[in-house]
């Protein structure tokens, strides 16, 4: 049967753990929806809760604020996987409470 | 795109292969595209992985129902690209036209039979408010679905609430139906990786 928890734990220490050029504490950061300064902060937590509420102002602050495009690409790319990660372990966590009430 | 090396800053032999892919469809290099093989190393090449694994791995859910639900979770977070994008891979493996849209507008649509159903309404809480409760997986059991299916379901869950806030975060240009059909062909082919 399909298990995409060893592809799915490669990608997540790929983006958090391995080489970039954002640093590894705001890639973590923005898995987490945690502590980074302002624009960062307010670029991450839209793209984990509104991503449709993403706007080119956003990109374009966090570009002013001097991150590189390679950094933002990142940055982003780990809210986005982190978000998601946030609403799989909610379910499997929900399936397994589940389970446990019906036995 | 919002990013500038998502459009130009490949590589020279990733240009050339664009290009080409440009020519033989006929239809522009769609920006999922451009965002998988832009320093593939980082996220394109892992998140395929997954991605394949979650749309053409072995599972109870058939190929037309996964993607059925990828373009139910893009619907859900009114994401256009995705949602035209796995329509079309639906519709292709359905054989059908226009049956996904139809059933994206409807899950009371006839051709949507249990447990998928009540999988893709799970799916779309979850999506939508981002976490479900013990209830709503009893009622997805209730409703037919094994462990395995469930398990696989939120696999695909889990690839497209990363590829739809992507899609909108970079600012995905959505094209014209012809170039999703050309992709649709590929995908069902091809697969993700």
């Amino acid at each position: 049967m399909s298990n995409i928890e060893q592809a799915r734990q490669a990608l997540l220490r790929r983006v958090l753990e391995g080489d970039g050029k954002a640093s590894l504490a705001d890639r973590r950061a923005a898995f987490n929806n945690g502590a980074l300064a302002e624009p960062l902060r307010r670029l991450v937590n839209t793209v984990a809760r509104n991503p449709r509420g993403i706007a080119e102002d956003d990109i374009n602050r966090a570009r002013q604020s001097g991150l590189s495009e390679d950094q933002i690409f990142e940055i982003v790319v780990c809210a986005a996987i982190g978000q998601a990660s946030r609403q799989y372990d909610s379910a499997k966590a929900a399936l397994e409470k589940a389970r446990e009430n019906g036995r | 795109m919002r990013l500038q090396i998502l459009d130009n800053g490949h590589s020279f032999g990733t240009k050339t292969l664009f290009a080409i892919i440009q020519t033989v469809s006929r239809q522009p290099v769609l920006d999922v595209i451009k965002l998988v093989k832009y320093r593939p190393d980082f996220y394109g090449t892992p998140m395929s992985d997954v991605t394949q694994q979650a749309m053409r791995g072995p599972s109870p859910w058939s190929i037309a129902d996964r993607e059925l639900m990828a373009a139910f979770i893009a619907k859900t977070n009114q994401c256009e690209f995705c949602t035209n994008a796995h329509s079309a891979v639906a519709d292709l493996a359905l054989g059908t036209e226009k049956q996904a849209s139809a059933i994206l507008c409807d899950l009371d649509n006839p051709a949507v039979a249990e447990p998928l159903r009540a999988t893709l309404l799970m799916l779309g809480k979850l999506t939508r408010e981002n976490a479900v409760d013990a209830t709503d997986m009893r009622a997805v059991l209730a409703a037919g679905a094994s462990l395995q299916h469930i398990h696989d379901a939120l696999a695909v869950c889990f690839c497209f609430n990363v590829i739809g806030r992507l899609a909108d975060s970079f600012g995905f240009s959505v094209p014209p139906a012809k170039a999703f059909d050309a992709g649709a062909k590929y995908l069902l082919s091809r697969g993700y990786r």
